[in-house]
């Protein structure tokens, strides 16, 4: 069972994250269809606010999981209760509310009057890419994150500093510190390119990273029962590499922005090597389910947590190196590439993380420590390769798009390139089946919010009475691993 | 992996690799910063082309366009507008701009819309003082053709 009272207020975390995907796939489709029918749903939902509720509910939903993840697995690591579960209840109404506010502005009101109502004037810093928000939610996304990282500090300091717990405090503060990045918007454009991906490239990959790795570690732990010791060492090497590659890998971002040559260098360079860390996870999260000591019952889990590993390392490792190197970057910078790769590393990387451990614990938070019933596991079996298969299939749908619109619109010389509205409508059958994988990506979706729902109240039972459970006797009744603690420092 | 390579080892490569590697940003950050205003030409942002990079947050127009490569990939590059239809002269190209805005939407159906800003003609050169300054960044020459 739950191993300690406060990991409970997760819960609300969870669900509010996958409410907010639900939202986030929804925008999504319009965006897909308004590709192919241009004035589809104009002038009520123009395109940029589509966008820019996709993206920002994206945002907020991985951070609410990372929220979620924290609150449910930093007690259990540092076996003590959460500091504060009042605050954490507290920051969640506050972060819920600002997040259905401001998504509710960019939807009701038109931008530039939700920058007027807002005040945007007295501290410019709306308008950018992913960085939309109205100043005032800046200013509650920063009182959200030091509260939460607080808590969370708090209660590591009380109990084990496991290296798991350790790494995940350094990626939350990390998060919280590169966001304030978010309140520089100086007159140079230049200058504003260059520190907005202080927030955007150290959070995705960089802070990030940390925070993946420390929730895949701890699932592993708690779905194989392999000795700590081996995880964390695996853990540390993965994210330092992570951290030496992806740190200046940030030049990859500064070569056609302004900033000098040698970032032309740096930036391929570093930013080669950013595979690594995703190629040894895969390697690292296969080789730790193979030495399991126990089949754990909730078997989707750990295929939550296989999957993140490869299509982490397909979105974020491949496709990230496709345009990666300034020659090739030249030609695909700000195309349908890009695209692909933002689609493919955020759910293989972050999307499904959250997932993983929403597999992982919210069965135990919901008494069924030993995971859902094989029906709903079923259910949650198909959800996983529809979304998977769908985003791999949007993905290299939006690379031949890219691949296309390279050719018409960006090889040819002046006279001979097509404009890029010319080679926007030339490339509307692969759009077409882009958004017939996006569907299959939301029936995948739908799947999954209702395998929550699947299964009787017997078959619940049957399924936590852990007679499924081949276990060997140290473990035996045991079920979500939770009491597997001999080994931790 | 091996018994040799301790978990001490691995939280070095981490501690030290990670602290390293932000160090080296950091210098190269500072050097970036030291040369970076002959490249931005800084000093031609006018009060005109900061007030037009206000009206491009405002409007949210990375929403839909890309801007130097970065932003939406619905609408065209704007970094290299001015290049594309400006024929050189700042003058026609702030007519072309005040003719472009004001005829939006285009009454064309299924084609991608664009909103009308309601913009007055003075914030419209603003708007294209910004273009114009951010199309003379340099910016290792991007994009490969004046179609962006």
């Amino acid at each position: 069972m739950i191993k300690f009272e406060s990991q409970m207020v997760a819960k609300p975390y969870f669900i509010f994250a996958l409410t907010l995907f639900a939202g986030q796939i929804l925008f999504g489709l319009i965006m897909g269809l308004q590709y192919i029918i241009g004035d589809f749903l104009f002038p009520y939902i123009p395109f940029n606010v589509a966008r820019m509720i996709h993206t920002n509910l994206l945002l907020v939903w991985i951070i609410f999981g990372f929220m979620g993840s924290a609150y449910y697995l930093v007690p259990e690591e540092a076996n003590v209760e959460l500091h504060s579960p009042l605050l954490a209840k507290i920051m969640f109404w506050v972060f819920a509310a600002a997040g259905v506010l401001t998504i509710l502005g960019y939807l009701f009101v038109p931008y530039s009057e939700l920058a007027e109502l807002t005040r945007n004037e007295l501290f410019p810093t709306m308008g950018r890419e992913f960085l939309e928000q109205p100043t005032l939610t800046k200013i509650g996304i920063v009182v959200v994150c030091v509260a939460f990282c607080y808590n969370i500090g708090m209660t590591i300091l009380k109990g084990r500093k496991t290296v798991i717990n350790m790494v995940l405090l350094t990626g939350l503060v990390g998060l919280a510190v590169f966001f304030l990045f978010a309140f520089y918007n100086p007159e140079n454009l230049v200058l504003d390119k260059y520190f907005w991906w202080w927030v955007v490239h150290l959070w995705v990959e960089g802070v990030w990273e940390l925070i993946l790795g420390a929730i895949l570690a701890f699932t592993l732990i708690k779905v194989t029962g392999v000795d700590r010791e081996v995880i964390e060492k695996w853990l540390y090497v993965i994210i330092g590499l992570a951290l030496i590659s992806g740190l200046v890998g940030m030049g990859h971002h500064y070569f056609w922005i302004g900033p000098g040559e040698y970032w032309l260098w740096m930036g391929s360079i570093f930013s080669a090597l950013e595979p690594l860390p995703f190629f040894m996870m895969v390697v690292f999260a296969f080789k730790v389910v193979r030495e399991r000591k126990f089949e754990h019952a909730n078997k989707i889990a750990v295929t939550w947590a296989l999957g993140t590993a490869v299509m982490g390392f397909l979105g974020a490792g491949v496709w990230g190196f496709l345009h990666t190197l300034a020659p090739v970057n030249y030609f695909t910078h700000g195309t349908q590439i890009t695209a692909a790769h933002g689609h493919l590393s955020f759910f293989g990387a972050y999307a499904m993380i959250v997932m993983t451990i929403t597999s992982y614990a919210m069965p135990i938070m919901r008494g069924r420590p030993l995971g859902n019933p094989m029906s709903a596991q079923k259910v949650e079996r198909f959800s996983f390769w529809a979304m998977c298969i769908g985003m791999l299939g949007i993905t290299i749908m939006l690379t031949i798009a890219g691949a296309w619109q390279i050719a018409l619109q960006r090889m040819p010389d002046d006279a001979n390139a097509l404009s890029f509205m010319v080679t926007q409508e030339k490339l509307i059958p692969i759009y077409w089946a882009r958004l017939a994988f996006g569907v299959l990506f939301s029936v995948g979706l739908i799947a999954y919010l209702v395998s929550f729902f699947v299964g009787s109240k017997e078959a619940i039972i049957a399924q936590n009475n852990g007679v499924t459970q081949k276990a060997p006797q140290e473990i035996a009744g045991v079920c979500c691993g939770a009491c597997d603690e001999s080994k931790a420092s | 992996m091996s018994d040799t390579f301790t978990k001490e080892m691995a939280r070095n490569i981490y501690y030290g690799g990670g602290f390293a590697a932000f160090l080296l940003l950091l210098g190269l950050t500072f050097d970036t910063m030291r040369v970076l205003p002959e490249r931005d030409h800084r000093e031609n942002i006018t009060p005109s082309v900061a007030h037009g990079k206000g009206l491009w947050e405002k409007n949210n127009c990375v929403g839909c366009h890309t801007i130097m490569g970065e932003g939406a990939y619905f609408a065209p590059e704007l970094a290299n507008v001015y290049d594309r239809y400006g024929n050189g002269s700042e003058e026609a190209f702030k007519s072309y701009l005040q003719g472009w805005m004001a005829a939006q939407p285009l009454q064309i159906q299924g084609r991608r819309k664009m909103p009308q800003f309601n913009l007055t003609s003075e914030e419209v050169d603003n708007l294209a003082d910004f273009l114009i300054w951010t199309s003379r960044i340099n910016d290792n020459d991007w994009p490969p053709n004046k179609q962006g």
